[in-house]
């Protein structure tokens, strides 16, 4: 791999810095290794993340008998989001103009790349918020969870400027590792482990699919740059062409795997029901806008004159996604199971965004996922609660009653729920009509009726959780205080609904952003 | 609360609708935005009342009443001030909302809007105080009012998404008030009444996205502006499958036989409040999306598909009043007569003459009426008696009086005996419907002979002989009293005087049939044109467009008591 590196990094023709001719000079022979330059600001969002997790490990080991660190993690990884998102801000305003690529073309800042920085950045902090409380009242120590998470997130960045096959398998790893240890992150759960081996297995064989389509796609193409692919495709005509719909074909699996699309999904019901909730939430969050921007991106700039090819793949995809997604939703009986099939069926509305293959469907996609970004981690807050300690009760008999118990946590829940149903003046419903009228705009009307028809059928699901809440008996005795939310939890799901709300009933400047947010 | 209330509006308007005023309609232009206001109103007491603390529980009511009082005063402003003589809309608001998707917030209120707007008003303070509901007040009057803002928003659109948004929004609390409040089945009924209805908008809005994105390139634009969508000039087969889709969201929720399975449950299971607001306001929303965007967005297909939506008109008449005759319980009873009542108003739409589609209108009030005035006095029976099954209840009237004499009127009325308001509107709907469809117009009348059949039958059950020993009823009480007074005040007044109505009604309805002769070879009769020539029996030739204006409004009254001679 690190060959393969080389090349990438050989084939920088411009922006090559000499090697140091004053060790020439004295006589030291130095084998020459071309460096490209570095342009910080290209990676600052990432790397800042990179850095944050660092200082943070540092002080948490130099600090680790003092009673006061515990409280610094939180601190210090939302200065670090903070800070990455500023500098997501400075891009912007650079990309203004337009985008750029930097460090020998294997980094593309574009605005595109900025949008998915910015989702996975709220990702971050609205999980890092409920993970505060969740790890106080699971009594785990040590700022891992943090430092995975800023890790994980900063891989999930380098995927979506990623502008070179070999960079984004680079990001997939960092994001995906940093996952794996994340769902076993519960010491004290056996299910932990379980999900934890469970997604790694399976995630380390789409790792190896995907890179054997990278592999493939280089042999076809002679390149892993994605523009470079685009230029040789748009400038040969590949009579042969096996190789390299292999090529496509296995990098579909890979990135498939990551966003949960059947039927690729089997791991996704039981690592969410094994990792803690609010690690669940994230990884819904910030896997699927990781990998949704490598597909975006991967498909439609590189892999844009096989559209052709790739579109019915996509199309179908979408449709079993959501068919299959929503309809095994309703048969759990266990809400996080629940919320990780309707993860699936989200991730085949998004698909429909995908398979239109146009600026609206792309910026439909973004908006979506923006907004089922602040909807899931809303309501993966709300089941850490409800979880109760030790993180078990997730059954739908758990729900029986929150109505009256806790009526606040419930109203929120159900404020989530009608939004991930898709129901007005919900973002839920505002995303939808976005990628709905992207597939309409290229005529594929089938898309957009199965996709409605595949929404009633979840909004069943969300629909049985609701009745438990308010309409059935008192359920399970709770001890008082069972329900007591922690501070950060309590934000996260303030800001989350607000968001909701705002977003369904003033959606426009999200809208512009992510209109403006196109892949160039 | 009105200052806050009005500080607030005006922030939000500022804030969510970039305020650019685009359109006010001339003659009637208020400077306060009245069809807003109808809207927010409802909206921001519900969340007053959402957030008024547990300690103060007893003032929720009152806030209720006042709200939904103000929304009245609010609808009766707008009735004063509405220009009979305007065909087109008034008090139109246009604002820019979500401009990506050429959404705006765009309201507007004609003849056809107009009464329905008015009823609303009515009937929620009536559902908010009638009915004697005391667990957990907050929440419910929270919802109701929720629901009045969704009801308003849905008759006052003029933009397809913004009528979806309402549509599809009044679903949560109409779903939470059955669930919660409700009797018997109530989590399945409701369950049940939000799928249907969630599946039939699912195809709506894919068409009405369809016809945004067809009719950009004639329009230059993406606009959900319905008047801009009409003149989109579809091909006739794309206009016959987007009008299927969004017929079968109206036929759901109006409902039109076959798919009215949902109704009977959802009544009977709901709290009598949920119903009255079902019957007399949200089945409307069905029927009216016919005839504003079905009749007026696809006016070929809407005459192509006539005669099977008249059938199933016809059958809906006939089916729903021989399953109200077997029917053993008096809520469910009443559920399936309204099956047949929506069947008159869907046969009144698709005749395509101005005199069906002004009954059909005015049938809509009509039911509006009568039904929820039923539903209510069967809610009350429930609350004295613990049971609505015909057969434990027996000889009502010895032992309260004036609820039989109460009963009796509204029940005349929902038969549709001449000189209550029932009559009015099935009489205009079968006239207009015997000039183009006649034999649909024979069969449809045995429905209202078969409606005196299960209802006196019912009646005769329940308030005639002697009661069973041990039974008591308690006659109405004031609060009662009150809240159903004004419904029999309507009963009669629209019976025996419905010029004012129809005055209004039909300037509109005869510019919505002038521009579906404008667009397809429909051509409504010269007899039905010259009606009120006709009944006078005076025949003066040819009227033409203007002098025919007046003609019907003068002879309208002379054409109602010539119905009731001929009867």
């Amino acid at each position: 791999m690190s060959a393969l590196l080389l090349t990438v990094l050989a084939q920088a023709g411009d922006d090559i810095v000499q090697p140091d001719a004053a060790l020439a000079e004295a006589g030291v022979v130095v084998e020459k290794l071309l460096m490209p330059a570095i342009d910080w600001t290209a990676i600052a969002p990432s790397t800042i993340l990179v850095t944050g997790a660092l200082v943070l490990l540092v002080l948490a080991s130099l600090f680790r008998h003092s009673k006061w660190i515990s409280g610094t993690y939180i601190w210090i990884t939302l200065g670090t989001v903070a800070t990455a998102a500023f500098s997501a801000w400075r891009q912007w305003i650079r990309v203004r103009p337009g985008s750029f690529t930097a460090i020998a073309d294997a980094v593309k800042v574009d605005g595109f790349a900025i949008f998915i920085t910015v989702t996975i950045c709220c990702a971050l902090a609205l999980a890092a918020l409920v993970v505060d409380g969740y790890l106080k009242r699971e009594q785990l120590e040590g700022p891992e969870v943090f430092v995975l998470m800023m890790l994980s997130a900063s891989g999930g960045m380098i995927m979506a400027s990623a502008n070179d096959l070999i960079v984004l398998f680079l990001g997939l790893e960092i994001l995906s590792i940093a996952l794996y240890v994340l769902a076993g992150s519960h010491l004290r759960r056996a299910e932990s482990q379980e999900a934890a081996l469970k997604y790694f297995v399976l995630g380390g064989f789409s790792s190896a699919l995907f890179l054997y389509g990278i592999a493939l796609t280089y042999g076809a193409t002679g390149s892993t740059n994605l523009g470079k692919i685009a230029t040789y495709l748009s400038e040969n005509v590949v009579l042969h062409n096996g190789l390299l719909t292999a090529g496509l074909a296995l990098l579909l699996v890979g990135m498939a795997f990551k966003v949960a699309a059947v039927p690729f999904h089997l791991w996704t019901p039981d690592v969410y029901q094994g990792s803690p909730s609010p690690v669940a939430g994230f990884m819904a969050a910030a896997a699927k806008a990781a990998g949704f921007a490598a597909l975006l991106r991967v498909l439609l700039t590189a892999l844009g004159t096989l559209e052709s090819d790739w579109r019915p793949i996509v199309w179908v995809l979408s449709i079993i996604t959501m068919v299959i997604g929503s309809i095994l939703t309703i048969v759990q009986t266990d809400v996080k199971r629940t919320l990780a099939y309707s993860s699936i069926s989200h991730a085949g509305f998004i698909m429909i965004g995908v398979q239109a293959a146009s600026t609206k469907g792309v910026s439909a996609a973004l908006f979506y996922l923006l907004t089922y970004t602040f909807v899931v981690l809303g309501t993966f807050a709300v089941v850490t609660i409800v979880g109760r300690r030790g993180d078990a009760a997730h059954s739908l008999s758990s729900y029986e009653g929150l109505g009256r118990k806790a009526p606040v946590l419930a109203l929120a829940l159900t404020l989530f729920l009608l939004g991930q149903a898709g129901i007005p003046m919900t973002s839920g419903f505002v995303a939808k009509f976005g990628v709905l009228s992207a597939a309409v705009d290229v005529k594929s009307y089938a898309i957009a009726i199965v996709a409605m028809l595949a929404s009633v059928v979840s909004g069943f699901a969300y629909l049985r959780i609701i009745v438990k809440m308010y309409f059935s008996g008192d359920g399970e005795d709770t001890p008082a205080g069972a329900y007591a939310v922690p501070l950060g939890t309590k934000i996260a799901i303030a800001v989350a609904a607000a968001f909701t709300l705002f977003a369904g009933v003033a959606p426009q400047a999200l809208l512009t952003f992510a209109e403006k947010a196109i892949l160039r | 609360m009105n200052i806050l209330a009005s500080v607030f509006n005006s922030a939000v308007l500022n804030s969510a609708l970039t305020s650019v005023h685009i359109a006010e309609a001339g003659a009637n232009s208020v400077p306060f935005p009245l069809l807003t206001m109808l809207i927010l109103v409802p909206m921001i007491g519900a969340a007053v009342v959402a957030l008024v603390p547990k300690t103060r529980h007893e003032i929720v009511t009152t806030l209720g009443l006042g709200v939904s009082g103000a929304t009245l005063a609010l609808a009766v402003w707008l009735m004063t001030n509405f220009d009979k003589a305007e065909a087109g809309y008034q008090f139109a608001s246009k604002h820019q909302w979500i401009s990506q998707f050429g959404v705006s917030w765009n309201l507007g209120v004609d003849g056809i809007s107009l009464w329905l707007l008015v009823l609303t008003g009515i009937l929620f303070p009536i559902a908010i105080f009638g009915p004697d509901e005391r667990h957990e007040r907050k929440s419910y009057v929270a919802w109701l009012l929720l629901l009045e803002a969704g009801v308003m928003g849905v008759f006052l659109s003029l933009d397809l998404f913004m009528f979806f948004v309402f549509f599809e929004i009044v679903l949560v609390p109409m779903y939470f008030l059955i669930g919660g409040w409700g009797h018997g089945n109530k989590t399945y009924s409701a369950l049940k009444f939000f799928l249907y209805t969630m599946f039939g908008s699912a195809l709506m809005l894919v068409a009405s996205i369809t016809l945004v994105a067809l009719a950009k390139p004639k329009l230059g634009m993406y606009t959900f502006d319905i008047t801009q969508l009409a003149e989109a000039g579809l091909g006739q087969t794309t206009a016959r499958w987007l009008f299927l889709a969004f017929a079968l969201a109206f036929a759901i929720k109006v409902p039109i036989f076959p798919l009215h399975t949902w109704l009977p449950d959802a009544h009977t299971d709901s709290p009598t409040a949920g119903s009255v607001i079902l019957a007399g306001v949200m089945l409307k929303m069905g029927t009216y999306g016919l005839i504003r965007f079905g009749l007026f967005l696809f006016p070929e297909a809407s005459s192509w598909f006539g005669p099977v939506m008249l059938t199933l008109g016809v059958i809906g008449i006939i089916y729903g009043a021989l399953t109200a005759v077997v029917q053993k319980d008096l809520k469910r009873l009443v559920a399936y007569s309204s099956v047949a009542h929506l069947g008159f108003i869907v046969v009144g739409i698709y005749a395509i003459t101005q005199q069906a589609l002004s009954g059909s209108v005015l049938q809509m009030v009509n039911h509006g009426v009568s039904t929820p005035a039923l539903f209510l006095l069967v809610g009350w029976i429930y609350e004295r008696r613990h049971t609505r099954e015909i057969a434990e209840l027996r000889g009502l009237q010895k032992m309260a009086p004036v609820f039989a004499g109460v009963f009796t009127i509204v029940m005349l009325s929902s038969i549709g005996v001449p000189g209550l308001n029932g009559f009015v509107g099935e009489f205009m709907i079968l006239i207009g419907t015997f000039l183009t469809h006649r034999w649909w117009a024979v069969v449809a009348a045995s429905g209202v002979i078969l409606a005196a059949l299960y209802l006196l039958w019912a009646y005769q059950r329940t308030f005639h002989g002697e009661p069973d020993a041990g039974d008591s009823m308690e006659d109405l009480n004031l609060r009662e009293k009150l809240a159903i007074a004004p419904l029999l005040f309507l009963i009669v007044f629209m019976g025996v005087y419905p010029k004012p109505f129809l005055d209004r009604i039909d300037p509109s309805v005869k510019a919505l049939i002038a521009h579906i002769e404008g667009k397809t070879s429909v051509r409504e009769p010269e007899v039905a044109k010259m009606r009120g020539v006709i009944v006078e029996g005076a025949v003066e030739g040819a009227v033409e467009g203007a002098v025919e204006g007046d003609a019907v409004k003068t002879e309208k009254p002379a054409n109602h008591e010539a119905g009731k001679a001929t009867k």
